[in-house]
């Protein structure tokens, strides 16, 4: 595709238009709807920072539960055991399952904890100004939206293994608080990241 | 600058807020932005129409995988199968409810939704009428919910389960995972088929 104006990339700003973000749709700026997909437009949106603090607080506040209570009870015939996630993560190391307790602890622990920091990172950097290049905070960026989802694994795990594992006397597996906190903290840091403008990421180095 | 382009011959990277003169690239060809990266326009031939079929598709997996057994567990006598609704249904009672409902609407309502409001949104592009009554909105709320269907993730879940319980007791793989499998792929092609400039543009052209 050409670009509007020869070699140098041409910002909407600059030229004193706006797009619109969810259709691509270019209006005059000062538009305050697009009337083709009906989002609102915004040249760049400032209060989108103050939403992903507040979701991103949330999101913390609800990880710490998330970590404190079990998140599984397993009873057997000779005893009962309640795992937190980290529990869970040592109980498979216990046993051998490397494999399996590697994914739990990327998903559970690596992914939700390293988001936090990235989505910090890049809301500071577009509140601040920064000196690392556009292009790796974009990347980060997207690795942070496209895997934040996958943290949801440790749940479905805790459902299927409460449904399935209910062998009268034998053994039964059941859910445990954490289960709901870390849900809900993976549904807030994806708030988080959708709400942040994507835009302010490019602005930050040029200033 | 005295030639300002017409504003519906341009769009803006929603991501990084360039601005490009359209030039609509052939079928099976993309038009990715230059500074970020983000692909921009990827038209395909028929793609309409394909994207109905795999939609259909997915609409009858996720209603069978909805009820048919994706894992069940043998030990010492006792045999328990487990569907998605027995799974999504296991935190009863409680505040834990909250985690079944989530459960089931992030792997079977909101696939289902998407399919159902892709296929109102694309049949009347596709058979060359008028646009349906609130495509916009629909199309819309379509791709707001995207990142919220989970059935592939639940997919994953199902493989780390059964590995997570291989020593308490035997379990095997019913038909509902291999269509979460299936289903897997089903979405991402439909999702690489899916042009969101093409469809934004038909559902204008035709107001
Ligand atoms: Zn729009
Ligand atoms: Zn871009």
């Amino acid at each position: 595709m050409e670009i509007a104006r020869n070699d140098k990339i041409v910002t909407a700003r600059e030229i004193g238009v706006v797009g619109c973000q969810r259709c691509t749709k270019v209006w005059p700026l000062g538009t305050k709807r697009c009337t083709r997909c009906g989002a609102q437009i915004v040249s760049r949106d400032h209060k989108a920072l103050q939403r992903v603090w507040a979701w991103w607080i949330v999101g913390l506040i609800c990880y710490i539960p998330a970590n404190l209570y079990p998140m599984l009870q397993t009873r057997t015939l000779v005893s009962v055991q309640q795992d937190t996630i980290i529990g869970g993560v040592i109980t498979l190391i216990n046993h051998g399952s490397f494999g399996i307790a590697l994914v739990i602890f990327l998903a559970s622990v690596m992914i939700p904890v390293g988001k936090f920091l990235a989505i910090a990172f890049l809301a500071l950097a577009a509140q601040r100004g920064t000196t690392s290049p556009s292009k790796q905070r974009m990347g980060l960026y997207e690795i942070v939206e496209y895997i934040g989802r996958w943290s949801m694994i440790d749940v479905f795990v805790v459902a299927i293994l409460s449904s399935l594992v209910q062998l009268n006397a034998l053994a039964a597996v059941n859910p445990g608080p954490a289960a709901l906190f870390f849900g809900l903290s993976v549904i807030f840091t994806m708030l988080s990241a959708q709400s942040f403008d994507a835009r302010l990421i490019w602005d930050a180095e040029r200033s | 600058m005295s030639t300002t382009p017409h504003l519906k011959d341009l769009i803006v990277c929603p991501n990084c807020d360039a601005i490009y003169h359209v030039a609509e690239p052939n079928f099976g060809e993309r038009a990715v932005c230059q500074r970020c990266h983000t692909v921009l326009i990827a038209p395909r031939k028929r793609a309409g129409a394909q994207i109905i079929c795999v939609a259909l598709a997915v609409f009858i997996l996720v209603l069978a995988a909805a009820v048919t057994p994706f894992l069940s567990i043998e030990a010492g006598g006792a045999r328990n199968s487990v569907s998605v609704l027995d799974a999504a249904l296991i935190f009863s009672g409680g505040p834990l409810i909250l985690v079944s409902l989530g459960t089931v609407a992030m792997i079977l309502f909101i696939p289902l939704l998407r399919v159902m409001l892709v296929i109102y949104v694309l049949l009347p592009v596709v058979a060359d009428r008028p646009p349906a009554k609130n495509a916009a909105w629909a199309f819309s709320l379509s791709e707001a919910l995207r990142p919220w269907s989970m059935a592939e993730i639940f997919a994953i879940g199902c493989a780390v389960a059964l590995i997570k319980v291989a020593d308490l007791a035997q379990i095997a793989f019913g038909p509902a995972f291999w269509m979460f499998c299936i289903l897997t792929v089903l979405v991402v092609v439909q999702d690489s088929f899916l042009c969101r400039w093409s469809v934004w543009k038909s559902l204008e052209t035709t107001k």
